[in-house]
């Protein structure tokens, strides 16, 4: 597993950017807050962009920053992917060139991803001929991303990918990252201040607040957290870790199990045993004191109630153990009230909708 | 009919033009990126020809390449002959005279870059003189075109700098604007139309070119 260990103080217009911390990268690491909170700065540091007087940047093995030995490795020397905010590519260039740009300036025998394959992966064969300037922004931004990865870079920096475009464009290219994140082992570094991106890609997290981080770990632990932005925000979700344990094909169901138990979603084509990371969504949570019967959903738990926290002026929002996984509910005021909820109550979870999101 | 001043004159315009490519474009590169306080000055420097009378600029030209100037002494010491009056003191001139017209649209096409595709061409790989090359100049395409056409054209149509320093030597610095003025003098006025209509009909062929082209390359998306 590669590791990151980074220390930068750079003076902002209205904080300073203190980061000092090492952090493993593998998979998606997002770096979220609030717009202002320095995370694209931080981006910038990384990728030598900006220079901080003082700083220390080291990926794995290779220094890029050491400002007390005078140590600074310009960019253009450092092995990494960057994806710009806003579509990037070379206007002089067509697609094709855009994407030999950073290829041919890659050494044959550190290149590890070849043409052919990332545009299968980013499915950007169509455009291959034409100018950036005849791309819709969902598809300059794929083509960005596979320029990007053809550098082969140890590692992948990402600025809110997809803040500029709208929400199609966003729908088109998320199943491109994941498959991203389950095809290549390229790690990456995700800047981003939606919570629903970072709930669908991240698997650790990095929180920034005022230049500074301020918590960092496993996405599944920090999704759940009830003091945190991710918790707080409309697309609270917990995330839970299963695996494929069979099919009805019958009904047309897959189970899928976890530690609270078995959770039914409609079929999927996945085999069995095949892990998977499902995100349930604190609103599609309802909770019963009594076990449910003769209903029409079919994932409901026991769980128990480990904290809770109002919302107002209406909303509760209640972190429940569930054998072990930790989900989130969030219902009305009124209907806490009713339930009585206090710390260690036992419930009933039932599970409105289930959103599966991709292979771990 | 003697055709000799039309060639030297092409001649001087395409020598000045390919010199001002060379010095302009890294200099109008460090006008567009410097942060220095000194780079009003160069701008000013650099724009004096804009405003100040040709005979002024002449003047010093000439007091400068001649036998007692810095230049013409230094011509000397490498076993040259002084530069006024000759070819490649006209194209010294010229060079200084025709700076504003290649720095000033580089500079614009240069700064309208921005930063974005210089740092995004450094996450490419590219060194900063791989991304001059191979970035900066062919996205500052239309500002080269209108940079080499004005010089080229201002070249042609120069002549008071000229006619202080190269006075008006057949084949050597008898250029176009200067063999009319010579023609007129002697009231060859048949002659005189027939430069002078053919200038006139190259000026406006080389702008109407120039339009043309540079709506092609915009609707290129460059």
């Amino acid at each position: 597993m590669s590791e990151i260990a980074i220390r930068f103080h750079l003076p902002l217009s209205e904080f300073s950017l203190e980061v000092n911390l090492a952090f493993p990268v593998q998979g998606v690491t997002a770096i979220f807050g609030s717009s202002g909170s320095g995370k694209t700065t931080l981006l910038r540091c990384i990728a030598g962009l900006e220079q901080p007087p003082a700083g220390y940047c080291r990926m794995d093995g290779e220094l890029w920053q050491e400002s007390a030995q005078g140590v600074f490795i310009p960019t253009h020397q450092r092995s990494l992917g960057y994806v710009f905010q806003e579509a990037s590519l070379f206007a002089h260039l067509t697609v094709a060139e855009n994407l030999r740009f950073g290829w041919r300036r890659t050494p044959v025998h550190e290149r590890k991803i070849e043409i052919d394959q990332v545009i299968g992966l980013l499915g950007i064969e169509p455009l291959l001929r034409r100018s950036p300037a005849r791309l819709s922004g969902g598809e300059r931004q794929r083509v960005a991303i596979a320029r990007a990865l053809l550098t082969t870079p140890r590692l992948l920096l990402m600025d809110e990918p997809l803040s500029a475009l709208d929400s199609a464009s966003k729908a088109e290219i998320l199943p491109f990252l994941e498959r991203l994140h389950d095809e290549l082992t390229i790690p990456i570094l995700y800047v981003s201040h939606a919570s629903d991106e970072v709930l669908r890609l991240a698997d650790h997290l990095l929180l920034m607040e005022a230049g500074r981080v301020t918590t960092h770990g496993p996405m599944v632990e920090l999704a759940t957290r009830l003091d945190l932005q991710l918790a707080q925000s409309e697309s609270a979700s917990a995330l839970v870790n299963a695996i494929v344990e069979g099919h009805d094909d019958h009904y047309h169901l897959t189970y899928l199990r976890f530690s609270g138990g078995r959770l039914t979603v409609s079929r999927e084509n996945l085999e069995k045993g095949h892990p998977v990371r499902v995100a349930l969504h604190a609103k599609d949570i309802s909770l019963t004191l009594d076990p449910p019967e003769r209903t029409s959903i079919l994932n409901s738990f026991a769980v128990t109630v480990l904290a809770f926290q109002s919302e107002p002026p209406a909303r509760t929002l209640i972190r429940l153990d569930c054998h072990g996984t930790i989900l989130l509910a969030r219902i009305t005021w009124k209907s806490a009230e009713a339930l009585g909820i206090t710390v260690g109550k036992k419930l009933y979870a039932q599970v409105k909708a289930v959103a599966l999101m991709d292979s771990r | 009919m003697d055709y000799t001043p039309v060639w030297l004159t092409l001649k001087l315009a395409s020598v000045t033009t390919l010199l001002l490519l060379i010095i302009g474009a890294p200099l109008a590169w460090w006008l567009a990126r410097t942060r220095c306080w000194c780079r009003h000055a160069i701008s000013a420097v650099v724009a004096l020809p804009l405003v100040l009378p040709p005979t002024v600029l002449g003047f010093y030209l000439l007091i400068a390449l001649g036998i007692h100037g810095p230049l013409g002494e230094l011509a000397t010491y490498f076993g040259g002959q002084p530069l006024a009056f000759t070819f490649t003191g006209l194209v010294i001139g010229s060079v200084i005279y025709s700076m504003p017209f290649m720095i000033q649209p580089l500079q614009n096409a240069f700064e309208a870059i921005g930063d974005r595709p210089l740092e995004v061409a450094a996450t490419l790989r590219a060194s900063p003189w791989d991304t001059f090359f191979t970035v900066v100049l062919p996205l500052a395409r239309p500002g080269l075109l209108a940079g080499a056409t004005l010089s080229f054209a201002h070249t042609v149509g120069e002549f008071g700098v000229i006619l202080m320093i190269g006075g008006s030597i057949p084949g050597e610095t008898k250029v176009l604007s200067v063999a009319i003025y010579d023609h007129v003098e002697m009231l060859e006025y048949e002659q005189a139309h027939i430069l002078s209509a053919g200038m006139l009909l190259f000026s406006f062929t080389v702008l109407l070119v120039m339009q043309l082209l540079h709506r092609r390359l915009q609707r290129v998306g460059l």
